[in-house]
């Protein structure tokens, strides 16, 4: 609730009469609490726990090509079976075959100028294969300067030339607590 | 839907998969089902950001797609499934107490991601077994196949339904969405894999693994460019069958601590035999004659043929009728009843996992309106209808307080009020004013009550977690220093130094946080075995001719 909204007033919670039992305990009750837990923080790490992209950059930076992905994304790539989901919703989840960037990087910048996908156009080899001639037609109109996806960003292949170690281009944005999400808190 | 289950479903939605997921599913469950553009205009996501969103909720199953005469697809959520996540641990542990290990970790999967082929589950659960053994040892895929084939044979676990077969040259352009379906024969088929292997460890170079193994492995690591010999064919958890058996379970349990052991494994046993015969919502089990039962008994039971005809004609007698005599060939044939209302009678207020309501109304009254209103409702059970002065005689209260508290619960829904007039004026001192239980407005009053109770404590965990944020990630960078402090080989005192770092009442504070936020998930869980009894009775009951 935003501070200034008209809420109706709610009545305070009575004061409970007589104190409420104690939980029952037991071998099977601590397994299952351990287990819930642990749930939450693995269904957090999964592909299918869907995060808001990062913040747009105010001015586009030069670093900006060599931002390693925030620790916290998603490195599974998740690639749901197409074939048993609605045409409409398919999403281009792979980068572009390597063979084929020649071609499209130029087609990219002009589409995607100022998003933070510019570090997309970085091609990795073992995303070739799931790329259809369907995903071909699709791309057009997914490119009408859609929002970026966070994709995992593999150092070792990297294409660009540079003398310099990724890391130094970590401007320790993604460092330490998001400021947005609860992500990073311990899960009891 | 009640403002109590949509906020439920919202938390947990949000819990579990984020809050992108949770602004879909929240304005598919209060607006009902939507096209795509709609949805994206409610929620003012981005176009991407919804299709995503949709993906996650129909691989969870947790939202549906019909495509329409006109040729837009629409979606649905489904709210009940969506309540299911709140038993997931429930399942996760029933597997491991039926099938060990291996069961545990294969529905554990199928739950996080929804539905999966056979042979990604068994390899990523030979892996996580392999993990956790002795250095050297690797879990076998055959032994985590065979686990996997026995789920599927007493129905846990499901075939998803497919993709149907698109005809081969047809001009037509390809609908709009897949129309998915399976027959119910083949539900249950495991297909013929040659799964072989064993699990890997992460980060271990296996000295005993074959050459085969190793272009396996290899392949997997690059993401497996080749398609997987079950291709299409994808598993999920089947809820219902576990449901099926958390109601065996309390039926058993309830039969026992009316009469005996000895009693309780007779109908266990009967519940064992009728497993998959069994209908979802059927109110008996198909008769079992006692000579199959004798066969079927467990080794352990030392008893004659003699001893278990006696024990199911004790069963059969007994006036709450957990088993019925329905016939005379093969030395007398049984049904268990599923469905037996004057169960929820039973006993005292302790009866475990009871698979009727009763009890946990009466709970509810014993815990927030005390003893004397819990045995009014009682006695409201037992003699159906009673007069307010019938009530103070035999409940022995004073009247003013049984009013009092009759009222009470009259407000509450717990009781109802009948009138029966005995003269055709209906003049009010010629009336009849009955007090009853209505059990069915009864229950649905304590199910509602349940949803904001659980919606209320995931509130409060996670206000309880915001509110200590910055301690939390303090202590986690401690704990992520020592851990590399210690990978380097460092003293005891440098160790110490840093631990210091948390001074003693934050760690007191830690410890607090701790302790609350482990009350409540596990009052989350408790909660939800209430809900499980309400929503089972009410279906069942709806359901009756």
């Amino acid at each position: 609730l935003r501070p200034g909204t008209l809420v109706a007033s709610v009545p305070l919670p009575q004061a409970l009469e007589r104190r409420a039992a104690p939980l029952p305990g037991g071998e099977e009750s601590e397994y299952m609490l351990a287990l819930k837990q642990e749930l939450r923080r693995a269904m957090r790490g999964l592909p299918y726990f869907v995060k808001p992209g990062a913040p747009r950059r105010d001015i586009e930076r030069y670093s900006d090509k060599y931002q390693l992905s925030s620790p916290m994304d998603n490195a599974i790539d998740w690639n749901p079976d197409w074939r048993r989901l609605p045409r409409e919703l398919k999403i281009r989840v792979r980068r572009p075959r390597k063979g084929r960037t020649a071609s499209l990087i130029p087609k990219q910048h002009v589409a995607l100028d100022k998003e933070e996908t510019i570090k997309k156009l970085e091609s990795l080899e073992k995303k070739e294969e799931e790329v259809t001639s369907e995903e071909e037609e699709e791309k057009e109109e997914e490119e009408e300067g859609k929002e970026e996806e966070e994709e995992e960003y593999d150092e070792e292949e990297h294409e660009e030339e540079t003398d310099y170690v990724l890391s130094y281009f970590d401007n320790g944005e993604s460092f330490g607590p998001d400021s947005d999400d609860n992500g990073d808190e311990a899960v009891y | 839907m009640t403002q109590a289950e949509l906020r439920l479903c919202s938390l947990l939605l949000q819990e579990h998969f984020g809050e992108i997921v949770e602004k879909v599913g929240n304005s598919l469950l209060r607006t009902g089902p939507r096209p795509l553009r709609l949805l994206v205009g409610d929620t003012g996501l981005l176009l991407d950001q919804v299709k995503k969103a949709l993906c996650v909720l129909i691989q969870h199953n947790l939202v549906r797609y019909e495509v329409q005469p006109r040729g837009c697809v629409e979606y649905e959520a489904r709210s009940e499934r969506i309540l299911r996540i709140l038993r997931y641990p429930r399942y996760i542990y029933t597997a491991k107490t039926l099938y060990g290990d291996p069961g545990e970790l294969l529905v554990e999967e199928l739950l996080l991601h929804g539905l999966l082929p056979m042979s990604f589950a068994v390899s990523r659960v030979a892996d996580r077994l392999t993990e956790t053994m002795e250095d050297g040892k690797t879990m076998d895929y055959t032994e985590v196949s065979s686990t996997f084939v026995r789920l599927a044979d007493t129905h846990f676990i499901q075939r998803c339904p497919i993709v149907p077969e698109s005809p081969q040259n047809t001009k037509a352009p390809p609908p709009p969405a897949p129309a998915l379906a399976i027959a119910e024969k083949d539900m249950y088929v495991v297909p013929r894999l040659s799964l072989v292997g064993k699990g890997k460890r992460r980060n271990s170079c296996d000295e005993e693994e074959e050459g085969e193994h190793k272009a396996k492995r290899q392949k997997q690591e690059r993401g497996s460019s080749e398609t997987p010999p079950d291709d299409g064919i994808y598993w999920q958890v089947n809820l219902e069958r576990f449901h099926q058996h958390f109601r065996d379970q309390a039926l058993v349990s309830a039969v026992a601590s009316r009469m005996d052991q000895t009693s309780s494994e007779v109908v266990r046993t009967m519940l064992r035999m009728s497993e998959v015969t069994t209908a979802s919502g059927a109110s008996h089990t198909q008769p079992l004659s006692s000579n199959e039962i004798f066969r079927s008994f467990p080794a352990g039971y030392n008893i004659g043929k003699q001893v278990l005809d006696q024990y199911l004609a004790l069963l059969a007698d007994d006036p709450l009728e957990f088993v019925g005599k329905s016939g005379d060939s093969g030395g007398g044939t049984y049904t268990v009843s599923i469905l037996c209302e004057e169960l929820g009678d039973v006993g005292t207020w302790s009866v475990p996992g009871s698979p009727f309501p009763h009890p946990s109304l009466i709970l509810l009254l014993l815990h927030r309106f005390g003893s004397r209103c819990a045995r009014i409702f009682r006695l409201l059970l037992r003699k159906k209808h009673l007069e307010q002065k019938q009530v103070e005689d035999f409940a022995m209260i004073p009247a003013k307080e049984a009013k009092d508290m009759l009222y009470r619960m009259l407000s509450e829904n717990l009781v109802s009020l009948q009138e029966i007039p005995k003269t055709p004026d209906h003049a009010p001192s010629r009336t009849f004013y009955l007090y009853t239980v209505n059990v069915m407005a009864a229950a649905r009053m304590l199910l509602h009550r349940c949803y904001k109770s659980v919606a209320n404590l995931m509130e409060r965990r996670q206000h309880e977690m915001r509110e200590n944020k910055r301690l939390l990630e303090k202590s986690q960078r401690v704990e992520a220093i020592l851990a590399s402090m210690q990978a380097t080989g460092a003293e005891a005192a440098q160790l110490h130094e840093v631990e210091e770092m948390i001074t003693a009442p934050e760690r007191q504070q830690l410890e607090n946080l701790k302790r609350n936020v482990n009350k409540i998930d596990a009052s989350e869980n408790q909660v939800d075995e209430t809900i499980f009894v309400l929503e089972s009775f009410i279906e069942s009951t709806m359901k009756r001719p």
